[in-house]
């Protein structure tokens, strides 16, 4: 890397860092949702063009709040109306220090209102709170610049119309809108995961910045144990990244992956993060999709895998946060436990709720051919070929299929 | 997810002459039409884009060969089955999708009547899923 661009990197990382602070003490100051978030844009734009060059200032939030509320106090002189504004700014007093992860938190419930669409969440949070630009939230999602400046303002129109005061909601309503918020940061998450090549390379950063973002939350609600669990879930997830696809982009499974790809470190920290949050007791899906995925982590060899544990977390799961899917991923661990035929049976009691889905179908022609029934898995994974939206997972399925009849199965 | 949402032509229902036919300011409707629902869905932030194609005249049918490619000149004899156009959107779910194409099917055609063209509704391959 040459110097310029590394000088480059470390403006646009510290930029993300300062972001959320100082869209937060425009907030407070200003009020309005809406002008603040481009006034703080605006400022990031000039201190990505100044900082490289110049150097960063001492003070890059305190740099940011100063040019985003000059922005912010331009355009209300240039609005007579709103001159009253200009008279409670004098006398509103300057945010304190040190409350950053609580600003941090307050915007992702800000831009996490459940009347949101996910996709609008998602853009939202990702230009107010992560301090990505609308052209690279477009280009992580493959859309035109100008649809996603479109689906942000509509976002943000939304927002400014539930007029809800800066910081954490209501208690009576804290439980709902923490879901609605950890949903959010899972999805940003999935949308970098689920990324394997060429042009969706962007999108990889998706899933550090949810990282990042849920680790922000995670200080700023520590009695929350379902906000840990997620950070667990992601980095435990997170980890076989590199595993996850080979050479040429394809998808590898789970138990055909070169484990000694997977980030032990972050495995590491997962499982340490996942205990803290188990030993406050309050146990919800986060921690328990946790747990099952450190339970693959932890497995050397495929076929170290501890089933027995997975079966009963995924039984615990079905408890707590009941799903076809769930169900369905039961079924998987009920045949490694206890043989495919205990699974198949499983798999017929939770076939009606997935009617026509392709899961359905990848996952009796697994258990088939564990089963040994070469032409019965031959068919199930062509079907579940044809069923997939997916291009990776029909490539992956489509071979499956082919393997089997080449074998002559 | 985004879905491609097909157009062809002669697809529509009853006895619906061809646009070549039609009063100008019907066209211009139509044309109007297209737009404003362009417009409508990029203001909504799903369009991702939106495109009519060169007729089936300007089309061309090309096949590898070991020499020099094959390449057929158009018309076809089932030109009907061509595509006229797509519009490619980013939406919420297949309903929203299904919703938008009914309201493209709507679209003003001959006297003004709406034409009901049948609009085929494709989801585009993405990543996998979670």
């Amino acid at each position: 890397m040459t110097p310029a661009r590394r000088a480059r990197r470390d403006v646009e990382d510290l930029l993300r860092e300062a972001a959320p602070r100082a869209l937060a003490a425009v907030v407070r100051r200003f009020g309005d949702f809406a002008d603040s978030e481009d006034a703080v844009q605006e400022a990031m734009i000039d201190a990505a063009r100044q900082w490289p060059a110049e150097g960063i200032p001492e003070n890059p939030v305190g740099w940011l709040i100063a040019v985003a509320s000059r922005r912010m106090t331009d355009r209300i002189r240039a609005d007579s109306a709103r001159r009253a504004r200009e008279e409670r700014l004098a006398v509103e007093p300057q945010p304190g220090p040190g409350a950053a992860a609580d600003d941090t938190l307050a915007l992702i419930f800000m831009c996490c209102r459940p009347e949101l669409s996910p996709a609008s969440a998602i853009a939202l949070t990702l230009r107010a709170v992560g301090g990505l630009t609308t052209a690279e939230i477009a280009a992580a999602f493959l859309v035109p610049e100008t649809t996603m400046g479109r689906r942000i303002a509509r976002a943000k129109r939304t927002v400014a119309e539930a007029d809800e005061p800066f910081g954490l909601p209501a208690p009576a309503e804290r439980a709902e809108r923490l879901r609605a918020a950890l949903g959010v940061l899972y999805l940003i998450f999935n949308e970098g995961y689920a990324a394997s090549e060429g042009p969706d390379l962007a999108r990889t950063e998706l899933s550090g910045e949810a990282i990042r973002l849920t680790r922000i939350a995670r200080l700023a609600l520590p009695e929350e144990p379902e906000v840990g669990g997620l950070l667990a879930l992601m980095l435990l997830t997170d980890a076989r990244r590199l595993a996850r696809t080979d050479k040429r982009g394809e998808l590898v499974p789970l138990d055909e992956q070169d484990r000694s790809l997977w980030d032990a470190a972050a495995i590491a920290e997962g499982g340490r993060i996942l205990a803290e949050e188990m030993a406050k007791g309050a146990v919800g899906s986060y921690q328990l999709q946790a747990a099952i995925a450190l339970a693959h982590d932890r497995a050397r060899r495929a076929e170290d895998t501890d089933w027995a544990e997975i079966l009963a977390l995924y039984g615990l799961l079905e408890g707590v946060a009941p799903g076809p899917m769930v169900a369905l991923n039961r079924a998987v661990a009920m045949a490694m436990a206890e043989g495919p035929e205990a699974g198949l049976a499983l798999l017929a009691e939770v076939e009606p709720r997935l009617e026509g889905h392709h899961r359905v179908h990848a996952v009796r022609a697994h258990l088939l051919e564990l089963a040994g029934d070469g032409p019965g898995a031959h068919t199930e994974y062509s079907r579940a070929a044809e069923l997939t939206a997916s291009l990776p997972e029909q490539r992956y399925l489509t071979r499956r299929a082919a393997r089997l009849s080449a074998g002559g199965a | 997810m985004k879905f491609m949402l097909l157009q062809h032509y002669g697809r529509v229902e009853g006895d619906v002459p061809p646009m070549t036919e039609w009063k100008p300011e019907d066209v211009q409707a139509h044309i109007q039409f297209q737009k404003d629902l362009n417009a409508e869905l990029r203001e909504r932030g799903e369009l991702v884009d939106a495109q009519g194609l060169a007729g089936p005249d300007l089309a061309k049918i090309v096949l590898a060969t070991d020499g020099a490619p094959s390449v057929t000149d158009g018309p076809f004899a089932e030109s009907k089955e061509l595509l006229a156009g797509y519009r490619m959107i980013d939406v919420e779910s297949e309903e929203r999708a299904i919703e938008i194409a009914a309201q493209s099917s709507e679209g003003p055609g001959f006297n003004g009547v709406p034409l009901r063209q049948q609009i085929e509704v494709r989801q585009v391959m993405g990543p996998p899923e979670g």
